[in-house]
């Protein structure tokens, strides 16, 4: 098993390692998303103030929620991997095909090293300043909540892994059409505003009217954002906890399926036409 | 069994074709016209085991696309091919195991990673057990030598440097067969000799079959036993470097420089090209009469202060060959 593995765990590394080098990217990635938290809670706030009532979910848990959002908004799979995008116009895909591997668990591992480095360093930053320094500095009310209980912290470290695997899923079929169109703009400009609001990125899913929601909630991007965060504060719990973990299990597998299968048509075109 | 096996190979690809201007643009958002482009049209060959063979033809011959097709990239549209007994194509995974390549005008080093990472990596990748690979990279690196070069980032090599790393790259997980395609284009004269020393050495003392594509007919010179022509698509011709060079040049010439007066020879056979006082540059072929004995009626009856053979340059050679045959660049 781990000499199965060792290649994909040796080009996860690489990528990881190389990228958490990139400490400038990291530090005004953490400005801006502290930026756009602090005006997203405020809206918020002035919402809450008029509608409380009316509200799915309490205002404290919109505050956990959107500084988890501010936090992890780096694993959302908004932009294909630009690596893929660099191979297909490098030609260096060729020198992929010549390694004896599975080349979807080649991309797959590597494109997981990217996001994980590009988003751990922030996601501390933004532990340390909204989890520790906004409660020190007096303001409790408006800082990211530890999760509900030890039920929640178990469950959520679950379906965060499952969101990590299913966002990767989610950027190898945008990594396939990159490679398949020679060019990552189009697919970029379509799954950017498809993610950020089918995510529950924008808002949470519930927010939105009524008779969207069973369809909002039963699509792959929920497991994004959503489901994860909602376990994190309980307002998933028990059997609806386990089902959202059921869902994002279930998409993964299912993106996983169709990216091998869009991966071996697209492979097969290039064999033939050529790089 | 020949160690690579090539029958009847045939690659076409479709490339998508427009009018020029506006209006060509236009009517290519309506109806796409595709073009059939037929990079190799009949190629066979094979190679024994241990063979160091040259590929030779001018750009858009089908040399890169024949090595992208033994190495497992690309699909033929027809024919036959094995490589060690497998069709590299349909049988992937197992193929590149066995086989290294290096392409002169890409990296498969990682950029930004150090040398020796990038080593690491690949015997990750190739599964290679760490004695087997501590012993294999010390060895590459010792006979390409890398030492200095391991702590720096692949970018800031320079080609020739990175050239010899590519080949250590290539190397690491201990291939039967080599395919160079172009490996050294670009590179200055010293590092085109350390290429060329390390490639025959490799052949000679590791007994690694090479296949390489050139167009630096030094390349050939110093290297090759054996050379394939190759022009449109097409095997012109598969023989020895001498063989090649006396199939399209029967002469060949002889300097002679005289202690007096250069003086009217008359020999069967021979022709008197150009002449000065003291010297004659003259013409025969070989074949009716031998070099040796040529100088041997030469020096019996004059003085001559110094005699030299010359046998056309390769390059002459091959651009006589497409000349004959037609197949120059299309």
């Amino acid at each position: 098993m781990k000499a199965v593995l060792r290649p994909y765990v040796a080009a996860f590394r690489a990528r990881f390692l190389l990228l958490l080098q990139y400490r400038v990217a990291a530090l005004a990635g953490f400005a801006t998303q502290c930026w756009w938290g602090a005006i997203k809670i405020m809206v918020y706030a002035a919402f809450y103030e008029t509608a409380a009532a009316a509200a799915p979910i309490s205002l404290p848990n919109v505050v956990t929620y959107t500084w988890l959002g501010q936090a992890f908004l780096a694993l959302l799979p908004w932009v294909a991997d630009p690596e893929v995008a660099m191979l297909i116009r490098t030609g260096g895909v060729g020198y992929d095909r010549l390694r004896p591997l599975d080349t979807y668990s080649y991309w797959y591992a590597r494109t997981l090293g990217w996001i994980i480095a590009r988003a751990l360093p922030r996601a501390i930053l933004m532990l340390i300043a909204a989890g520790i320094v906004l409660p020190l500095v007096g303001l409790e009310a408006w800082a990211w909540r530890p999760p509900a209980g030890p039920e929640a912290a178990v469950l959520f470290v679950a379906a965060f892994a499952l969101m990590i695997m299913l966002a990767v899923a989610v950027l190898m079929l945008a990594n396939v059409v990159v490679a398949a169109s020679l060019n990552e703009r189009g697919v970029n400009a379509v799954l950017m505003p498809l993610v950020i609001v089918f995510s529950g990125s924008l808002v949470p899913l519930d927010f939105f009217p009524d008779t969207m929601r069973p369809f909002l909630h039963a699509q792959p991007l929920a497991g994004l954002v959503d489901i994860p965060f909602r376990i994190y504060f309980a307002n998933l719990r028990g059997v609806a906890a386990l089902e959202g973990l059921a869902l994002q299990a279930g998409w993964t597998l299912v993106l996983i399926v169709l990216g091998r299968f869009a991966m071996t048509r697209m492979m097969r075109r290039l064999e033939m036409q050529g790089g | 069994m020949p160690q690579v096996l090539v029958e009847a190979l045939a690659k076409s690809y479709r490339v998508a074709e427009r009018a020029p201007g506006v209006a060509g643009a236009l009517s290519g958002l309506l109806r796409r016209r595709w073009r059939e482009v037929r990079a190799l049209v009949d190629l066979s060959f094979s190679l024994e085991a241990g063979e160091l063979l040259a590929f030779v033809g001018p750009n858009g011959a089908g040399k890169s696309t024949t090595v992208k097709i033994l190495s497992g990239i690309l699909r033929p549209s027809s024919g036959r091919i094995e490589v060690g007994g497998l069709v590299p194509y349909e049988d992937r995974l197992r193929h590149v195991a066995r086989v290294g390549v290096v392409f002169g005008q890409r990296s498969q080093l990682w950029w930004d990673l150090p040398v020796l990472d990038g080593f690491d990596l690949l015997a990750d990748i190739y599964r290679v057990t760490p004695d087997r690979y501590r012993r294999r990279r010390d060895e590459l690196v010792a006979l390409l030598r890398l030492e200095p070069l391991l702590a720096q980032p692949v970018r800031q090599l320079s080609l020739g440097q990175r050239m010899r790393a590519e080949f250590a790259a290539a190397l690491l997980h201990d291939p039967e067969i080599l395919f160079l395609d172009e490996p050294t284009i670009g590179l200055d004269a010293p590092s085109k000799l350390a290429v060329r020393d390390f490639v025959k050495r490799l052949n000679r003392e590791q007994n690694v079959t090479v296949l390489l594509t050139t167009h630096d007919m030094h390349d050939v010179e110093a290297l090759a036993e054996r050379v394939i022509v190759i022009g449109q698509g097409r095997l012109l011709a598969d023989s020895s470097l001498d063989r090649l060079r006396s199939s399209v040049f029967a002469e060949r010439r002889l300097w002679v420089d005289f202690a007096e007066e250069a003086p009217a020879l008359d020999i069967q056979g021979v022709e008197v090209r150009t002449r000065t006082a003291r010297s004659l540059e003259l013409a025969f072929d070989p074949a009716k009469i031998p070099a040796p004995k040529l100088i041997a009626a030469i020096t019996a009856e004059h003085a001559v202060d110094d005699i030299h053979v010359e046998e056309p340059a390769i390059e002459e050679v091959i651009a006589r060959f497409y000349d004959l045959h037609d197949s120059g660049e299309a």
